[in-house]
């Protein structure tokens, strides 16, 4: 496994040296405080496109600081963050969403009143370019519904497909907030904790939706559970009090003394 | 379980016999009731159908409590009523019958306008705004009298058109014209409403209603939404203004009040904001209460005030969704459980009912119409306000009527609950046919 991850890695540093591509996201000197706290301190970071790239750290490190403002929910304090070679830095979620970057949330943020189906069906609007219409009859928009079909049938809720998404089982909505998250077609995926909170079975489904839904795509995921980890990233970044402290292939990381006294040696030892 | 192809309709059969059914409704109405009395009830129903629904694509449908909306069809009433002068100092050239337009448009630019800073915000803040913007207007209708008309307002002369498409005799001046006039807008209103609810803007406002947070992370903006939202809304609120005009042919600033903000609010929280046809069952409610009982009663008030106080406690769907949950207790074959409860209630409250009115009543009698005569009718039969049987029974109607209605409540909702637990449990088990 690792030494799939490594010729992956070492195919894209290449693809990335060689080819006129930019990064799927450039993070530089990012900072961010709560009033006198600063949360995220100097954080530098570049994602290939079509990576799948682990933030991991302990409680309170900063990672889902770090992804609100990647996403726009916060501005930074200062430093700057590209998507796709463009500067986003300030600018809003919904524009962020726009130039092809899209999240989940970790605790799940979902239409709860709306049915599964127009959750999704939501969630693919703009990108079709329906934008604020309200002369359209949102039923005959084929291309719309067969979208939102398509991500029902991905994401294994078919069934469900006409219940309000708020009697969605846990699981259920931890699969129906991914789906909203790819629906629109963005090309940067956030994932943040995609799997807390559910069984080893659920666990392995949610991994293997996520590897299929993020094919071709950039994935950047908060994860705690280190088996998701060490599966589905090529590249892993560890914070620890808003700074990263490493970030390689999942091999060295792993065998990285500095991440083990600061954090994966207590996960290995309760593992 | 055919590959969701079974889902999807093409023609919905329901939808045009509904339809169809309101639009017969509309017509054949004043032709059943044909006294001044009613066919006045009906118009200005009519009326409060399309301000509560225009207010309900805010509240019901994108989430959105304001506490101002009447500024948008008070202004497009004042617009209106000076376009029927205009005309009728042949200064312009308009149909009466497209005037209701005109308070459209203006409401919907001021919609533009008081919108914008509004729908910045949502939530607490949102309902402040809005309540800052209906007092900020009120004001200025006292302030401005050359546009206002100051307390008495401006009054228009309906009939200031001639003849509607030279049809000798129809000049909107006998009110079942007026009715007409108005059911025309109102059916009109209530389908553009209705399929808005089927766009791509109405369906991103459900999702902003229920979750803002997440809009902005599938491209959209709310307050872009809210505001458009709010443009749209302020546009059927001053049509429905406009209709007020023609059909009272006077606006005072009464017509800008917080008291008509909070009066549609009250119409469409009555009806339910969950469902599309509440708020239409709330203002024919409304209007009922506004209009028929006041005539009857002075305490009418009261009586809104206490039913939407119950409705709340018990009821927080509103009417439609009281209607609605009874009709899929009805589908699922288990009414006949609920005939011996709903029967204990219906009674219990009859009696309690009884003395609550007869309470009011005689209270309203003794400390309004003091010097007056002791005794009063009430259903039918004379009761002298000061006599100790009359109090009597009042007490015994209440404390039997009381304790015998919260019994028989408990034990409605008993089976109630139980029947709604059912259907919840079969619908999990059953997702594709539920």
């Amino acid at each position: 496994m690792s030494q799939d991850n490594r010729s992956v890695t070492s195919a894209l540093s290449e693809a990335g040296i060689s080819g006129a591509n930019a990064a799927a996201l450039e993070l530089k000197d990012l900072r961010k405080s709560f009033g006198k706290t600063e949360i995220i301190r100097g954080v530098t970071l570049s994602i290939a496109q079509g990576e799948r790239h682990a933030l991991i750290g302990p409680n309170g490190a900063g990672k889902s600081t770090l992804f609100n403002l990647i996403s726009g929910r916060f501005p930074p304090s200062s430093g700057s963050i590209r998507l796709l070679g463009s500067e986003v830095t300030g600018r809003r979620p919904f524009e962020i969403n726009r130039m092809g970057l899209a999240r989940s949330f970790q605790i799940t943020n979902i239409f709860q009143r709306l049915s599964v189906f127009e959750n999704l069906r939501c969630a693919v609007l703009w990108s079709l370019g329906y934008k604020y219409s309200f002369w359209r009859n949102l039923n005959k928009l084929s291309d719309a519904r067969e979208r939102a079909e398509e991500v029902l049938r991905r994401i294994g809720l078919k069934r469900r497909r006409n219940i309000a998404a708020g009697l969605l089982t846990y699981a259920e909505q931890r699969a129906l907030e991914i789906g909203i998250t790819i629906a629109g077609g963005a090309s940067v995926i956030l994932l943040d904790e995609p799997t807390a909170g559910m069984s080893r079975g659920e666990t392995a489904s949610a991994v293997a939706l996520i590897r299929e839904v993020t094919q071709g795509k950039t994935l950047i995921m908060v994860e705690h559970d280190m088996g998701v980890v060490f599966d589905l990233a090529d590249r892993i970044s560890v914070v620890v009090y808003g700074e990263i402290i490493a970030s390689g292939p999942p091999a060295q990381i792993r065998a990285n003394a500095k991440v083990k006294e600061a954090y994966l040696g207590h996960h290995a030892e309760a593992a | 379980m055919n590959d969701g192809s079974l889902s999807y309709r093409p023609i919905n059969l329901g939808r045009w016999i509904i339809w169809g059914g309101t639009l017969v409704l509309f017509i054949v109405l004043p032709l059943i009731f044909k006294q001044g009395f009613a066919r006045t009830l009906l118009a200005q129903m009519g009326i409060l159908i399309i301000f509560a629904l225009s207010y309900n694509m805010l509240l019901g449908q994108t989430g959105m409590l304001s506490f101002g909306h009447a500024v948008y069809s008070g202004l497009g009433a004042y617009f209106a009523i000076h376009t029927l002068n205009l005309i009728g100092a042949h200064q312009v050239v308009f149909p009466v019958s497209l005037v209701p337009l005109v308070g459209a448009v203006f409401g919907m630019v001021f919609g533009v306008v008081f919108g914008y800073p509004t729908t910045q915000k949502s939530g607490t803040p949102f309902a402040m705004i809005t309540l800052g913007i209906g007092e900020l207007v009120f004001a200025c209708s006292l302030m401005f009298p050359g546009f206002f008309g100051g307390e008495g307002g401006i009054s228009g002369n309906r009939t200031v058109g001639g003849n509607f498409l030279g049809i000798k005799g129809l000049n909107f001046g006998p009110d079942v014209q007026v009715y007409y006039l108005i059911a025309f807008w109102c059916f009109v209103s209530m389908i553009a409403m209705y399929a808005w609810t089927q766009t791509p803007l109405g369906r991103i406002a459900n999702a902003v209603r229920d979750n803002p947070e997440r809009v902005e992370f599938i491209g959209y903006n709310t307050q872009r939404v809210r505001w458009l939202v709010l443009i749209l809304s302020s546009f059927f609120a001053g049509l429905a203004g406009g209709l007020s005009a023609i059909n009272f042919e006077i606006v005072t600033a009464e017509n800008v009040s917080a008291l008509r903000s909070g009066g549609v609010l009250l119409a469409a929280f009555i009806g339910g904001m969950l469902f599309f046809f509440g708020p239409i069952v709330g203002a024919v409610v409304f209007s009922f209460f506004a209009i028929a009982l006041s005539d009857i009663t002075k305490a009418w008030q009261l009586y809104l005030g206490a039913f939407f106080v119950l409705l709340v406690m018990y009821a927080p769907g509103g009417l439609s969704s009281l209607i609605l949950m009874n009709l899929r207790v009805m589908s699922f074959g288990k009414m006949k459980r609920l005939r011996d409860p709903y029967l204990g209630v219906a009674l219990a409250g009859l009696t309690l009912l009884v003395g609550v009115v007869l309470l009011i009543e005689l209270t309203y009698h003794l400390t309004l119409e003091a010097g007056g005569a002791s005794t009063i009718t009430m259903f039918g039969f004379p009761l002298d306000a000061h006599g100790r049987e009359t109090w009597t029974f009042v007490i015994a109607m209440l404390a039997g009527g009381g304790l015998a209605f919260e019994y028989m409540r408990r034990r409605f909702k008993q089976e109630w609950d139980a029947i709604h637990v059912e259907i919840e449990d079969w619908a999990r088990e059953n997702p594709e046919q539920a």
